[in-house]
């Protein structure tokens, strides 16, 4: 067993663990962060998807120790106040999810995408998607969500424009 | 303004996206504190006949609480196949693999441990061994009998649909063009994100609860009751969130019930989920049906007569999927006014997965085999293969229409259907493009699908017509539960049914909680299935609804004093009203204060429902390459009068993703020994983002009389439509090069080699004609 000490939806924890307990199951049995699924064994699925300092990384794929010192942040920790990150409302208002199963996962692939491109276009996003899969939806909306989240974020900033041209 | 109709964002939603869903592995209920946890010895070899197990490094290894093997569970009955009378009775099935394995991932022996990882160590550890026998993987090798999955069977062939001998000798005799050609509508895995999965406890009064992720708790119930031999009361099955299963998370399966036959045993809660590797190899597979089909008419275009023999792979024990050939056959002639058809089916046992539902479940392969004959009619006779479909559709019908082979089809107008879709596709400006391209040589060559469908949604059984119960209550504070009998996994009942209840209440959708999947709480229900539950539980709930008001209406008047006659609802605020006096109201909730208000009503059906539609594909292929990437899916589903937009459009995107991945992409692959090579998500090629295009639907509603909401099923409709356009667009692509056919899923390898192949047909044929001629 080892300690390990990281930061989980912005609460620091210092936790004892097996050296090979997965982020997965440390998210989803230790911290009780039962949003991130487990999908496949080969890294392939992304329903466990969540952020690392940022980034999206499958966390299947991550043991816990790696992750000490980190921030991870889950689909629990994307709301704030009560309110729906824009990404979640954009699923949510494109009907961008079915059973829910990858959603989580797909929602943090997306919040990371748009991070790194916060105007795709639609070919971009499903090159950006290809490692989360989704049963249910044909993809076709969850694309429509992601689109329109960017360009939710991109209005204030074009109407930003307007006001000082 | 009616909220039918309208686009009502999902109230589901809030949860999946913030704390995600509930799903079986995600549930905490104290019942299930300190359970033990179950993994399954799978048979790595498809075929052998098993010498002995040794338990003794397993039972020693970390955290071991046991293990269990054939022995150990003599007591659970066989499983007998489906459908006794018709199949083969004596190919039954033990919960764990006994004298023989039939199938790579078969169960040989339970592990159980305290902690998952060490279970995952512990199986590895139990020693089987295995006198392996010769694999059953090729049809034709099944058929012949010469190895016996059953030695007691006599035979490999499970059932039998009609018989060669029935077959018309005559029954092409007049035509000027017949084309005869056989292929594989093959084997694809449902994989649903979330794999199979069970959680069980027994209280002390001996009553089991089990939380399985499924498409209908009564009916998974129904099967815990049978295979652990207890009573009805005896069993309370939960259904959590799921996560998905198109068809294959019906009824309890082997792994569901000796979760539960742990639990007993060890006198502990028990759970267990399984990896995608198992999922791969142990849920049922669907389709895996060989089809020949023979067509024949008039040079100019009408078809006289078709002929659909098929072979049901049914895999190792036979399950639903050996009697999906009965619904393939039963919708072998389509759309098509066709004078003179016939179909008959074997199925046959191979040491294989055994198949079962997957999104359509019999009626894609129908229309697969169908559509490809039109194709290769149209081809023979180079007639265009739209047109060779408008000239045989059955014309425009509002009464029932009977097809020779038994089907009751409701309403149809499925030239409409074919006019829409190609008008939304442009279809003669992407012919126009195909002919610039062929014409100019271009190494990316275009080509369009259409495919034509009816499918039957919401079909009853042999105990009587298809229906449906549902409870409605009202509560005092406004507020409203619906219990239904349904059972959704992302189709979004939560929201369907509270717009039917509250179109009817006027109590808004957000005050309404929907609960299913409780046995204790709805003892009777049919699940989701053949895209069976708006019509018949979305209608339940509408009666109810409706039978509430009556009731309502009595209590008012007497509320008000005054006669049920004069009052009129007011669905605006909820209330009843005086006809005359407005003052003189009471609120639908203030009526449930003295006395619980709430109506428990069945919907029965006269029938099954015929959806239908018009798919159009668009396709590039590189001729060099052979790589096919489909460019655009073009849509007309008409079921019905569609409640939710939202709604429907999501069911017709996930179907068409799942019928253009089965023409371009997925395959359950078994070698020559029966081994499986697609046994994970690195290797079953299940479609993603990066493969499909944005889908173009267009709509079109014919309603039924069959419900009062209008409604027929949409939920195969995708499947059932997009594969066989999609496969038909690849070909035609690479239809002037010489190529009839592409075997699914047309892989880059498949196109680029029936190019090959066609090229070299060419020039034996024309040893002087050019490469381009």
């Amino acid at each position: 067993m080892m300690q390990v000490e990281l930061t989980v939806n912005g609460v620091q924890r210092s936790d004892e663990v097996e050296p090979r307990l997965l982020l997965v199951h440390y998210l989803r049995e230790v911290c009780g962060f039962r949003a991130a699924n487990i999908g496949c064994d080969t890294t392939s699925c992304g329903a466990c998807t969540v952020l690392l300092n940022g980034e999206s990384v499958k966390s299947c794929t991550v043991l816990t120790a790696q992750a000490a010192g980190q921030q991870v942040i889950t689909a629990e920790g994307l709301a704030e106040n009560g309110d729906l990150h824009p990404v979640q409302q954009a699923f949510r208002s494109e009907h961008g999810l079915q059973c829910g199963f990858c959603t989580p996962g797909m929602v943090m692939a997306a919040v990371s995408l748009l991070q790194e491109n916060p105007n795709p276009t639609e070919d971009e996003v499903r090159e950006g998607l290809e490692g989360n899969l989704c049963r249910c939806t044909g993809y076709h909306n969850i694309i429509r969500a992601v689109l329109a989240a960017a360009s939710a974020a991109a209005e204030p900033a074009t109407a930003q424009a307007e006001v000082t041209a | 303004m009616s909220i039918l109709g309208t686009r009502v964002l999902r109230t589901e939603d809030p949860r999946f996206l913030t704390t995600g869903g509930v799903y079986t592995e995600d549930v905490t209920d104290e019942q299930l504190a300190g359970a033990c946890h179950v993994f399954f010895v799978r048979s790595p070899v498809a075929h052998a006949r098993i010498s002995g197990i040794d338990k003794t490094a397993a039972l020693a290894a970390p955290g071991v609480l046991a293990v269990y093997t054939a022995d150990d569970v003599i007591e659970l009955p066989l499983i007998d196949p489906l459908a006794p009378g018709l199949m083969n009775a004596k190919m039954t099935r033990t919960m764990l693999a006994s004298d023989k394995v039939r199938f790579v991932g078969e169960p040989v022996a339970v592990v159980v441990t305290e902690d998952p990882y060490q279970g995952e160590d512990a199986i590895e550890l139990v020693d089987v061994d295995y006198e392996i026998l010769p694999a059953i993987v090729d049809l034709d090798d099944a058929l012949a009998d010469s190895v016996l999955l059953f030695e007691d069977a006599g035979t490999n062939v499970v059932a039998n649909f009609g018989d060669t001998a029935s077959l018309k000798q005559d029954l092409f005799d007049g035509c000027e063009a017949v084309v005869t050609h056989t292929f594989m509508n093959q084997r694809v895995a449902p994989a649903p994100m979330e794999s199979r999965a069970a959680a069980a406890a027994w209280g002390e009064d001996d009553r089991l609860t089990c939380w399985i992720p499924n498409q209908g708790a009564q009916g998974t119930r129904d099967d815990m009751v049978k295979y652990l031999k207890l009573d009805e009361g005896q069993v309370r099955v939960i259904t959590p969130d799921v996560g998905g299963a198109f068809g294959a998370k019906f009824g309890a399966d082997p792994e569901h019930v000796l979760v539960a036959w742990v639990a007993k045993k060890l006198r502990r809660p028990a759970r267990w989920t399984e990896t995608r590797f198992e999922n791969l190899v142990a849920m049922t597979h669907g389709r895996a049906q060989r089809h020949t089909i023979t067509i024949g008419g008039s040079k100019d275009g009408d078809v006289h007569a078709y002929r659909l023999e098929v072979i049901q792979d049914s895999g190792a024990y036979a399950r639903i999927g050996a009697i999906l050939p009965t619904l393939t056959i039963l919708m072998a002639s389509g759309p098509y006014d066709i004078p003179k058809a016939e179909a008959i089916a074997t199925a046959v046992a191979t040491s294989t997965t055994p198949i079962g539902a997957y999104r359509g479940a019999g009626r894609p392969e129908a229309t697969a085999a169908l559509e490809r004959a039109f194709d290769l009619f149209a081809a023979e006779i180079g007639m265009d293969p739209a047109e060779v479909r408008r000239r045989n559709l059955l014309k425009k019908f509002t009464e029932p229409h009977q097809t020779s082979f038994g089907a009751l089809y409701d309403s149809g107008d499925y030239a409409a259907a074919l006019d829409k879709a190609l008008e939304a596709a442009g279809y003669a400006d992407v012919r126009a493009e195909q002919a610039r391209r062929r014409a100019s040589g271009d190494v990316t060559q275009v080509g369009v699908g259409v495919a034509c469908y009816v499918e039957i949604t919401g079909g009853g059984d042999e105990s009587g017509p298809p229906s449906e119960n549902a409870t409605v209550e009202v509560h005092p504070d406004g507020s409203a539960t619906i219990l239904t009998g349904t059972s959704p996994h992302g189709q979004g009942h939560s929201t369907a049914w509270a717009m039917i209840a509250s179109e009817e209440l006027g109590i808004p959708i957000e005050n309404f909680t929907v609960r299913w999947g409780d046995t204790d709480l709805i003892p009777v229900g049919g699940g989701t299935g053949g895209s069976r539950s708006l019509q018949q539980g979305g209608a339940a709930v509408q009666q109810a609804s409706r039978e509430l008001i009556d009731v309502a209406r009595e209590r008012a008047a007497a509320a008000l004093e005054a006669s049920a006659g004069d009052l009129r609802f007011d669905q605006g605020r909820s209330a009843f009203a005086v006809a005359g006096d407005p003052e003189a109201s009471v609120a639908l909730a203030d009526l449930a204060r003295d006395e619980r208000l709430f109506v428990h009503s069945i919907f029965a059906a006269p029938g099954a429902t015929f959806p239908f539609g018009t798919h159009v594909a668009v396709a590039e292929v590189d001729t060099e390459t052979g790589k096919a990437t489909l460019q655009r899916v073009i849509t007309v589903d008409d079921a019905g009068i569609v409640l939710n937009p939202l709604l429907a459009e999501g069911q017709r995107h996930g179907g068409i993703a799942q019928g253009a991945a089965q023409a371009l992409l997925e395959e359950v692959v078994y070698d020559s020994e029966g081994n499986p090579l697609t046994a994970s998500f690195a290797d079953y090629p299940i479609v993603s983002a990066t493969e499909l295009p944005s889908f173009e639907l267009a709509s079109m509603e014919t309603p039924t009389t069959y419900n009062p909401l209008g409604v027929k099923g949409i939920g195969e409709a995708g499947t059932i439509g997009a594969t066989p356009a999609v496969q038909s667009a690849i070909v035609d692509a690479v239809a002037h090069l010489g190529v009839r056919h592409v075997e699914m899923p047309a892989t880059a390898m498949r196109i680029w080699r029936a190019v090959q192949a066609a090229k070299s047909a060419g020039s034996e044929a024309q040893p002087t004609a050019t490469e381009s001629a």
